[in-house]
């Protein structure tokens, strides 16, 4: 197994230089570096002068991927793109454009996008696997048809709706929690209510939709079968025998998300007031910030090829017959 | 192990709740402190003096830092009066040879105006570990090593702080550091026009630039220049080339607020920068107030200077300001309020419900929230509604010293140049465009249409049938009543474009709109645009873009027309007629003159009238720049917005004040009245999760009961 860690790590290297190349072009198709010193500088009065001293200073100066002037490797090592770059292979994320230390604000803003994602994972897996099992126990029921209609419908509705209408039902009609904020310590946790509740309910469609399919294809299976020949209570079956052989797909879809939930929701952070990772990439996107922008999509990238080796790894560990080599 | 779980869980929950009202979004214990709360949508990039230059900077910077000088808080006309200064200074004007001139003195032989500034004795900085001494009386924290810095993250996290005195030292040290080029202010090159020895003061940072940030502060304290000389302990004296009336502006901006080379010498140690630990992020300042909490992700909490001295109320104002309740607390010292928490709200829906839940004291109106808020009277005028009015909320408008414009690109061929033609046209198009209308659908009405490039409350502006732009408007009824479209469509005929049609070449004119559209609320406004041209048979052709991409097609000449707008720096009709200054061109000179407008007349008048004195002759030049510009027509001109504010009853003393920033320090709140009030509006109804309770109840019974049954039947 190790080799073949080694080998999914060496893969993935081409893969970050790949998603650095795209986010740098794609950025710098959009921003140039004077539109980045104009925006840091201000938007009144910017002399010519300023904005020069400005990139002289914030290593914008220099051409974005291929330097003519430069002698030998230094037509590609003297360029935006290869300074900015070749440090985040360390994880050094460097400064922002005005010049925060970016590795402390994304651990000083991952733990309130933790605060929220993590709830919201784990009270949303325990009830969409509950609902799920409790809608295959009554399969091809008035139970299972209503069940289907309410989720097909659940899924429809945008995210956004469910943020407003839980502010508005439960923050400004009932007076339960505060509509928006956040704080630390224990302060933190009547803020947290309504939006766990919140994304709990929003992904309850897409959610119990996915796992009542798993089950409903286990269900059939021979070995349920078997199972119920042998006298077992439909109970028994569905909690010790189909949960437990569907697992594999539920762990291939939480497992690859488990890094994610450090990068935040951006929409949820935003309308609830979060601090957390997913409004500081919006902020960036905003103030044409390259520098926390790269960092988060490269950030992102190796969380997610993180996520995938240990979906891989989780394989063996809940399926005997899987080998990794 | 699991029920001990749950269990755990619940209490926390509950802890998390507490007392009545659960939606307070603040600790109970802050319900009854002369605690001030309001909220901001946009982070703040800068808290550097030298560097920020935006309303919502200036929001915290103004409580923090004080320039010399202030706006008066309640008269009008804007009035400068002294801050930290001990009197409003007045110019000396010296010729080539040094000799004085008198104070009517042309400013053709004006070499040198000198400002002397004698600030007050006394004034403390806040509490900052620059300025801590140890038990020897010496700096504690000036020579840091990077072992010292360990376990440091914030600036709390330094044992000790200190003060000390204001001098005028810190004054000149601060416009030096605008000279800096690795501070990169706004205003240097500004100021390279106009303060006697700053452009070479200038050269000299930039070619003595140590790099290192320490080399740089002791650069800073050696360098000596013309234009800001020390005299003494409390006096210093800023020499301006010629005469610049306006700089006395300048002074109350936070660029010219002290800056004690401690903090700068401080914040340059090893070791701080990296822990994010620099002037930019944490303010020193002499202001009421300092900065308690950056979090800008968060909330800024800005919390009462202990060695503030206590400025006076101010006891005089407009005479409707004492029945308006304006003068109760004059004399009084400031603060009133012990700290105010600046919540970030990205949201207008989350915001706005706030306010209305008693959890922000005044707001501002977004579009969404205006007809819950607000209605128009058979008068036109604007009223609460009666669910404000059931809550003693305030509504405060006034008119902003801004103006939102539409301007033609005087390089283009078709649209600008001097020709008659393009005169015509641009005329045509000035009657055919309906601000009016625009600001009713796009601004609920908040806003005043703009007979010229001066808004109200700046001198130079004239109201009534004398303010009117006859090219556009006639005097009717009392009231400017927008001239028929038939006007505009004989212009069009009188500029060769009957029918929209170029007489000459038989195509239909078409003209670029550059605009600055990224979303779908943008069509409506594009869409209602088109129409505006369509009338006089013109095709509008939308050119959308993001604002980049505007800029760098103003920068290049290559727009035809465009919009954009300006607010004031100061209140001087010259800060405004800038804009339409020839040597000021975008294209040729990369100033703010967007439209490229270049008329010698109105440049020679604007050289009149910038150096002289409010009264009626510079009214005079005034009048006759403004007529100059109507009838060229650069612009449509298109309108001053309005600002509306709600505030609630147990909130005083807040009057707008559109060029004062450091307002914080005069308004009082009733902080019993608030908890009283928020606890009467928030009272939790907990019989709808009793309902939802009964309903899963209900749902579930007949399925538990299913699964008994089938649990127990046989297979036959």
């Amino acid at each position: 197994m190790t080799a073949y860690i080694i080998r999914r790590m060496l893969y993935a290297i081409p893969i970050l230089i790949g998603v650095n190349l795209i986010t740098f072009v794609l950025f710098f198709v959009v921003n140039s570096p004077d539109d980045m010193a104009r925006m840091h500088l201000g938007e009144k009065r910017v002399t010519p002068e300023a904005i020069e001293t400005w990139k002289q200073e914030h290593g914008y100066a220099m051409p974005l991927l291929y330097n003519p002037d430069a002698v030998g490797i230094g037509r590609l090592t003297e360029t935006i793109f290869f300074e900015k770059s070749i440090r985040l292979f360390a994880f050094n994320f460097g400064s922002s454009d005005n010049g925060r230390d970016i590795g402390y604000d994304i651990s000083q803003r991952m733990w309130p996008s933790l605060a929220i994602a993590i709830p919201v994972l784990l009270v949303g897996l325990a009830f969409n696997i509950s609902y799920a099992l409790f809608i295959v126990f009554f399969r091809a029921t008035y139970v299972d048809f209503s069940s289907v209609v309410l989720l097909v419908a659940m899924m429809s509705i945008s995210g956004l709706f469910y943020i407003i209408g839980g502010q508005f039902l439960l923050s400004k009609l009932f007076h339960l929690v505060p509509i928006s904020g956040y704080d630390t310590g224990i302060e933190a946790l009547k803020f947290l209510i309504l939006p766990v509740i919140v994304g709990v309910i929003g992904g309850i469609g897409a959610g119990t939709r996915w796992y009542r399919t798993l089950f409903l294809e286990e269900i059939s299976k021979d070995y349920v079968r078997t199972a119920r020949a042998k006298g077992l209570s439909e109970r028994r079956v569905l909690f010790r025998h189909i949960l437990q052989n569907a697992l594999i797909p539920i762990l291939t879809g939480v497992v690859v998300v488990l890094p994610l939930l450090f990068m935040g929701s951006l929409i949820t952070e935003s309308f609830f007031g979060i601090p957390g990772l997913g409004s500081y990439t919006i902020d960036a996107i905003n103030s044409q910030d390259f520098a926390i922008v790269r960092s988060m999509v490269y950030l992102g990238a190796v969380l997610y090829i993180v996520g995938l080796i240990l979906t891989d790894i989780s394989y063996t560990l809940v399926d005997p017959r899987v080998r990794l080599q | 192990m699991p029920s001990r779980l749950v269990l755990m869980v619940l209490s926390l929950l509950l802890a998390g709740c507490g007392e009545p009202p659960w939606n307070n979004p603040y600790p109970e214990e802050d319900a009854a402190s002369k605690t001030l709360y309001s909220s901001f949508a946009d982070r703040p990039k800068h808290l550097d003096p030298a560097r920020s230059y935006s309303s919502d900077e200036y929001a915290f910077l103004a409580q923090i830092y004080e320039p010399p000088l202030q706006y008066h808080f309640l008269l009008r006309p804007f009035q400068l009066v002294p801050l930290t200064a001990l009197e409003v200074p007045q110019p000396a004007y010296f010729d080539a040879d040094g000799n004085p001139l008198p104070e009517d003195a042309p400013a053709e032989v004006i070499h040198r105006s000198d400002y002397l500034i004698e600030i007050q004795p006394g004034i403390q900085y806040q509490p900052h570990p620059a300025f801590a001494r140890d038990e020897a009386g010496l700096d504690r924290y000036l020579s840091l090593t990077p072992r010292d810095v360990r376990g440091i993250n914030r600036l709390g996290d330094f044992a000790f702080t200190g003060t000390r005195e204001l001098t005028a030292e810190d004054y000149v040290h601060q416009i030096k550091r605008l000279a800096a080029p690795w501070t990169h202010s706004p205003i240097s090159g500004l100021m390279q026009k106009h303060l006697l020895g700053f452009e070479e003061l200038v050269d000299q940072f930039s070619e003595q630039d140590p790099g290192d940030p320490l080399g740089r502060v002791q650069l800073l304290r050696d360098a000596r220049f013309e234009g800001g000389e020390v005299l003494d302990r409390y006096r210093y004296r800023v020499s301006v080339k010629g005469k610049y009336p306006q700089f006395s502006y300048w002074l109350a901006m936070p660029f010219f607020a002290p800056m004690p080379w401690e903090a700068e010498a401080f914040y340059a140690q090893p070791g701080l920068r990296e822990r994010n630990i620099m002037l930019d992020w944490y303010p020193v300042g002499t202001g009421p107030f300092m900065l308690g909490e950056n979090n800008p992700n968060l909330r800024m909490v800005l919390e009462r200077n202990p060695h503030f001295r206590g400025e006076p109320y101010p006891d005089h104002g407009m005479p409707e300001d004492e029945a308006d309740g304006l003068l109760a607390d004059a004399g009084q010292p400031m603060p009133f309020v012990e700290r105010a928490i600046y919540s970030l709200e990205k949201e207008s829906i989350p915001r706005w419900n706030k306010f209305l839940q008693g959890y922000y004291d005044s707001s501002g109106i977004s579009s969404d929230a205006f007809d819950q808020a607000v209605q128009i009277d058979a008068g036109g005028e604007p009223v609460l509604t009666e669910s404000m009015q059931e809550r003693d909320i305030t509504l405060l408008t006034s008119v902003e010293p801004s103006i939102f414009y539409m301007g033609f690109n005087m390089l283009d061929p078709v649209v600008g140049g001097e020709s008659e033609r393009a005169r015509l046209l641009r005329r045509a198009i000035s009657i055919a465009v309906d601000f009016e209308e625009f600001i009713s659908i796009f601004t609920n009405g908040r806003g005043l249409v703009a007979q010229g490039p001066i808004p109200p409350s700046i001198f130079g502006h004239r109201e009534g049938e004398a303010g009117i732009n006859p090219y556009v408007y006639t005097w009717a009824g009392g009231r400017a009543v927008r001239r028929g479209l038939e006007e505009a469509r004989l212009l069009m005929e009188q500029a060769g474009y009957p029918g929209g049609r170029d007489r000459d070449t038989g195509r239909s004119l078409s003209i670029n709109y550059e605009a600055i559209a990224t979303g779908p609320d943008d069509r409506a406004r594009l869409n209602w645009m088109r129409k505006q041209f369509a009338k006089l048979g013109i095709e509008l052709v939308i050119r959308s873009t993001d604002y980049n991409r505007f800029q760098e097609k103003m920068r290049n000449g290559t727009g035809q027309l465009f919009m954009w707008g300006w607010n004031a720096d100061y209140p001087d009709p010259e800060n405004f007629l800038f804009l339409l200054y020839g040597p000021n061109g975008k294209v040729e000179h990369q100033g703010e003159n967007a439209a490229n407008y270049a008329n010698p007349e109105f440049d020679r008048l604007f050289n009149q009238m910038r150096f002289m004195d409010d009264g009626p002759e510079r009214q005079a030049v005034i009048d006759r720049m403004v007529e100059i510009a109507r009838t060229d027509a650069p612009w449509l001109w298109g309108f001053n917005p309005k600002s509306f504010s709600l505030h609630h009853q147990w909130m005083f003393n807040a009057k707008p004040n559109q060029m004062a920033n450091n307002t914080l320090k005069y308004r009082r709140i009733d902080p019993e009245l608030r908890r009283e009030l928020r606890e009467a509006w928030n009272p939790p109804v907990l019989w709808p999760l009793w309902i939802l309770a009964g309903l899963l109840i209900l749902v579930l019974l007949p399925a538990l009961w299913l699964v008994w049954r089938r649990a127990r039947s046989t297979a036959l």
